[in-house]
């Protein structure tokens, strides 16, 4: 049982990590630091094959003290340099830390060195185990030479308003293109997130004029099964759409797909104008599906424009007088948590307060939804009148009116 | 009963063992007269003539400089030397025979029975006896280092030959003359360790006796051929070495050991810097004691105890991990030219701190190998008696100074004290052995359990009577208050706890000289090495605290309390009145109660412990006491728990075993 309180080497550096993360939780980097001074000795012995040594947690931890410390950028690249010779298995690993943190300083330009330096690294075998990782730091040289094309075009636009163009800058641009484009094209093709680079690959394109490559680029990102789902490719191929002046029937096709994804999306607003509009039955009833369902969230809960999409399309169906069982059905599901989720005589208030026009329109869903004795209409209302103001008391004989659709909702 | 003389005495001062130039700090500071005998030479005899002396250059040496002072000897030629021969040369004095053969012109000499060099390349015996040198070492010699004389002194790569037990005989040195900074007696060195170490090299055969013939040799023969041998024309071959070996019949033997040997690593070539490093890893050495990095500090405990000074095992043990006694990388103080790698590292290469029963164990193990005669008394005036230590401990604990009337009853009543008790006897199986410090620990949390019962609720009753008490009180000493106490030292030890299991995760273990285990790996190593430093400058700058704190002086005390501060956090003046009665004019405990440790005892050389200590099953302020005092001795609760419970049989033995069937309570 001796042997089980024997400080030895392991021990005593094992209890060390244990203060640096203690000491991290809290947030507290000079202790950390510390620490760290008496940990770097295991990288003596450190003959473990385990999954993650003293090197890797050197290099994790230190980065991240590094960050949070003021230190010079002289300091973190000699840091970074010993790092990299300390691991040759996660040697491309460490150069991407090492480039985003002189991104994140604004150091393009060393960046940039950096990722050209990694490129050309060779190291038998694990050149080829860390094919992934390759590719990546050839992705964001694509993504600088992107940034140097964007800034050279900008030139160009600028000094084609002066009527004055540079051949010298021209080629330039052109150059940069090329190098972009051939590396950005790599990495979109492996499966994964590359929203970046999809953007600024899809900019390139555009900006020549390669609309069908763009579409095709989009399309697999977005559609590609192996892809993990991502509500993003959805948004950036509906904007490409858009932009291409595509028809309703596209653009709608490709906003069903996020809303199944994220029917809290902000494009839903768009999506539900585009349906309303639309002169299918079916297309205006899923359009009050589709904001019902937003307004499901809480991140909509004080969005004028939702409140008054949805009441645009409640009152029309009202007036209409036709398919009240589509407000019927969505309602059901809602009736019992809506009424205290959006419209208590608390929320009546501060809507009231805060803003007028989000106010009308959320008293006219509820006068409708929830009859004209309902807290919310009947607060806003009172007020409205009493403030002399023309649309609430227009809305006050609007609801009146109206209130056997409630019934029939109800009932 | 003297309590109060002898705590003057021990009062924490700013060390008691001063570390000074020489000897010239244990003037003031040290508690004269306490626990130290004189040393005279009568004293330290059984080191020389216990093996005999014909064997041992025994009375004669002793008296001879250069006997006294080998251990000097040794580090000082160094250079030059091979290393067979500074050994042969530091203990014997012997002159190499470098002669070649006439016969066969080889120079590979052996020694006959009669004292005659032979050749034992040609088997021709010359004229030439011993008796021109040394006839003391006619019979105990390292014959076979004579015939070495062909081999080169240098190795290729610049170090020099040398043995283990050279290396071992370094960190002794480094070790005693640390022992000698902080003050011990001068004698110790020269007259103590340094015997002891001569003897165990007899015990074990590997200087002062006959050798097996051929040992050494097979051991360098593994070295070599374990190397390209091909490669190197200058080294001799394999089977040129092996034809040197007298007893080819072991040839078989060593193969397999060699097999044996790469297969434990097979990417690193099994190489030692020593000569002898393989072989004093393999060979199976139960007869022998093989020595160890542990054994070290067993070895200056040893000389401690002989010349009773005032250092515990615990505090030895402290100073070694507080860096005041060479012991983890003490191989950076080798000679440049003494090179270690491969096995030496196995040996000499320490990553844990020594542990108290690992090196009390080994002391006794190796006072019985050395066949060492009963150490000098323990009596009643030395440190190590309970008595003493307890007032020590006390004064650490901040306990009131009154309660060493009461750890001498219980020391007088269970026969602790004696000193044949007390007084190490090697080899005597039948006495238990006494770690000195723990039993006075032990002795003083039996007199709070006597006092206080410490049953988690008998003890703050008394303190509940003793604060009323106090509020009244204005005259005289205060009344001990077990909860003042509680909440002064708690804090106290939470601070000091905290600070050590902080120095334990920060402690450094690595020296700027690195270690590697084959040449091949050395410009690897050493660049690790660069870059550790460098790492631990960079993250030195960003924790704001590039200078390591320096290390404590060295002290007796842990745990320092003042009377002088006002605050009221020094309990040593504090009465024991109230706690107290009077009976036929002797004091006794109000306490009428004792809770025993445990009815039966373990049989502590079947399992290893007298008791077992569970936390969960013991009161909580009874835990509190024994990790006060494990923090102080640095050593598990439990083995201070098993001494309670030896002192509490001893105790009780009456009571107990008329009383065993009825319950753990005993009325007194």
């Amino acid at each position: 049982s001796s042997d089980e309180h024997k400080l030895n080497f392991r021990k005593s550096k094992e209890a060390c990590l244990s203060y640096i993360q203690d000491a991290l939780l809290q947030k507290q980097w000079k202790r950390a630091a510390e620490f760290l001074t008496c940990y770097v000795e295991s990288l003596e012995k450190d003959y473990s094959r385990e999954h993650i040594g003293p090197s890797e947690v050197i290099w994790r931890i230190g980065t991240e003290i590094f960050y949070h410390s003021q230190s010079s950028m002289k300091e973190f690249n000699y840091f970074m340099e010993q790092m990299k010779t300390l691991g040759v298995k996660r040697y491309l690993k460490v150069c991407l830390e090492h480039i985003f943190h002189l991104l994140c300083n604004g150091q393009i330009d060393e960046a940039y060195q950096n990722l050209s330096l990694a490129e050309s690294w060779r190291f038998g075998e694990q050149t080829a185990v860390q094919d992934k990782e390759m590719k990546l730091i050839q992705a964001y040289r694509g993504l600088l030479d992107y940034y140097s094309w964007s800034k050279q075009k900008n030139i160009l636009l600028e000094h084609g308003e002066d009527g004055f163009s540079d051949l010298a800058v021209e080629q330039e641009m052109h150059g940069y293109f090329r190098k972009a484009a051939v590396n950005l094209k790599e990495i979109i093709k492996i499966p994964g997130v590359w929203d970046i680079f999809v953007k600024c690959y899809v900019d390139l394109l555009e900006f020549y004029g390669d609309h069908n490559e763009a579409h095709q680029v989009l399309n697999e990102y977005a559609y590609n099964s192996k892809f993990p789902a991502n509500p993003n490719a959805h948004v950036y191929l509906y904007q490409f759409l858009k932009r291409q002046g595509e028809s309703k029937k596209t653009l709608i096709s490709a906003l069903k797909i996020l809303h199944d994804i994220v029917p809290s999306h902000e494009l839903m607003i768009d999506f539900n104008t585009m349906l309303q509009k639309s002169k299918k039955r079916k297309k205006r009833r899923m359009g009050l599906e589709v904001i019902f369902a937003a307004l499901d969230y809480a991140g909509w809960k004080e969005n004028a424009k939702a409140w008054s999409c949805l009441a645009r399309q409640v009152k029309q169906i009202v007036i209409s007088g036709k398919h009240l069982d589509w407000i019927k059905q969505e309602w059901s599901s809602r009736k019992d948590w809506w009424p205290a989720f959006h419209f208590s005589r608390y929320l009546a208030k501060r809507n009231w307060q805060e803003n007028k026009s989000l106010s009308y329109e959320k008293a006219l869903v509820a006068g409708i939804l929830l009859g004209k004795d309902c807290k919310y209409f009947k607060y806003v209302s009172h007020q409205g009148c009493k403030a002399q103001l023309k649309r609430f008391r227009m809305l006050k004989k609007f609801v009146n009116r109206h209130n056997p659709a409630y019934l029939r909702i109800s009932g | 009963m003297g309590g109060a003389a002898g705590g003057c005495l021990l009062r924490p001062g700013p060390a008691l063992l001063t570390a000074g130039p020489g000897g010239g700090g244990r003037g003031p500071a040290r508690p004269l007269g306490v626990g130290r005998c004189s040393v005279s030479a009568g004293d330290v005899a059984p080191a020389a003539p216990r093996p005999g002396p014909a064997e041992l250059p025994g009375p004669s040496t002793h008296a001879g400089v250069s006997g006294n002072h080998f251990v000097f000897n040794l580090s000082l030629s160094l250079s030059g030397l091979s290393g067979k021969k500074r050994l042969l040369r530091a203990f014997s004095h012997c002159r190499d025979f470098n002669e070649r053969c006439p016969q066969c012109s080889e120079v590979n000499w052996g020694l006959t029975d009669g004292g005659r060099f032979y050749c034992r390349s040609c088997h021709n015996v010359t004229e030439r006896s011993r008796e021109v040198v040394n006839t003391d070492f006619i019979t105990n010699s390292r014959v076979q280092t004579i015939s070495k004389g062909s081999r080169k002194q240098e190795k290729n790569d610049g170090g020099c030959e040398w043995y283990i037990c050279e290396g071992f005989q370094l960190v002794l040195k480094k070790q005693v003359e640390a022992l000698e900074a902080l003050g011990v007696c001068p004698q110790m060195k020269d007259e103590i360790l340094c015997n002891f170490w001569r003897c165990y090299l007899q015990k074990s055969k590997q200087a002062y006796c006959k050798r097996p013939a051929g040992e050494t040799v097979k051991a360098l023969s593994v070295c070599e051929s374990s190397t390209d041998v091909d490669s190197d024309p200058e080294r001799p071959s394999l089977l040129h070495l092996l034809s040197l070996s007298e007893s080819e019949g072991d040839l078989q033997t060593d193969c397999s050991f060699v097999s044996s040997v790469s297969k434990v690593s097979e990417s690193t070539s099994v190489c030692s810097g020593s000569v002898d490093g393989s072989l004093y890893l393999m060979k199976n050495q139960k007869e022998k004691l093989r020595m160890t990095m542990p054994m070290t500090l067993s070895f200056c405990y040893m000389a401690l105890l002989w010349v009773r000074e005032p250092i515990t095992l615990s505090e030895l043990l402290r100073f070694v991990v507080e860096g005041h006694i060479p012991y983890l990388n003490v191989f950076q103080h080798f000679p440049e030219n003494m090179r270690l790698c491969g096995l030496d590292l196995k040996i000499f290469c320490v990553e844990s701190w020594p542990v108290y029963e690992e090196v009390f164990n080994k002391m006794h193990e190796l006072a019985a190998f050395l066949d060492l005669p009963r150490f000098p008394d323990i009596t009643e005036s030395c440190f190590l008696h309970p008595d003493m230590l307890c007032m020590k401990y006390l004064m650490e604990a901040n306990l009131p100074d009154e309660l060493h009337n009461w750890t001498c009853r219980v020391v007088k009543k269970t026969g602790i004290g004696e000193v044949d008790f007390l007084t190490l006897m090697p080899g005597n199986k039948s006495t238990r052995k006494v770690k000195y410090d723990v039993l006075a620990a032990a002795v003083i949390i039996v007199v709070l359990k006597l006092l206080f019962l410490l049953d988690d609720h008998y003890e703050w009753l008394l303190s509940g009577f003793a604060e009323e008490r106090n509020k009244n009180n204005t005259e005289g000493g205060p009344y001990f208050e077990f909860k003042k106490w509680y909440e002064v030292v708690k804090h106290s030890l939470d601070v000091e706890q905290k600070k050590l299991d902080e120095e334990r995760a920060k402690y450094l273990w690595r020296c700027e000289k690195p270690l590697f285990y084959s040449v091949k790996n050395k410009s690897k190593v050493l660049k690790r090495r660069q870059m550790v430093v460098n790492l631990q400058n960079q993250f030195g700058k960003l924790s704001g605290s590039v200078q390591r704190a320096e290390k404590p002086n060295p002290s007796s005390f842990q745990l320092r309390w003042s009377e002088e501060n006002t605050d009221g956090s020094c309990f040593h003046g504090h009465s024991l009145k109230g706690i107290l009665q009077e009976k036929h004019g002797l004091l006794t405990a109000m306490n009428p109660d004792y809770w025993l440790c445990t009815v039966k005892l373990c049989n502590e050389k079947l399992c290893g412990h007298l008791a077992h200590y569970r936390e969960v099953e013991f009161p909580q302020s009874y835990h509190f006491v024994l990790g006060l005092f494990s923090f102080l001795l640095r050593i598990q609760p439990s083995y201070i728990h098993d001494e309670v419970c030896m002192i509490e049989h001893k105790l009780f033995n009456k009571k107990l075993s008329k009383k065993l069937k009825y319950n753990r309570v005993l009325r007194k």
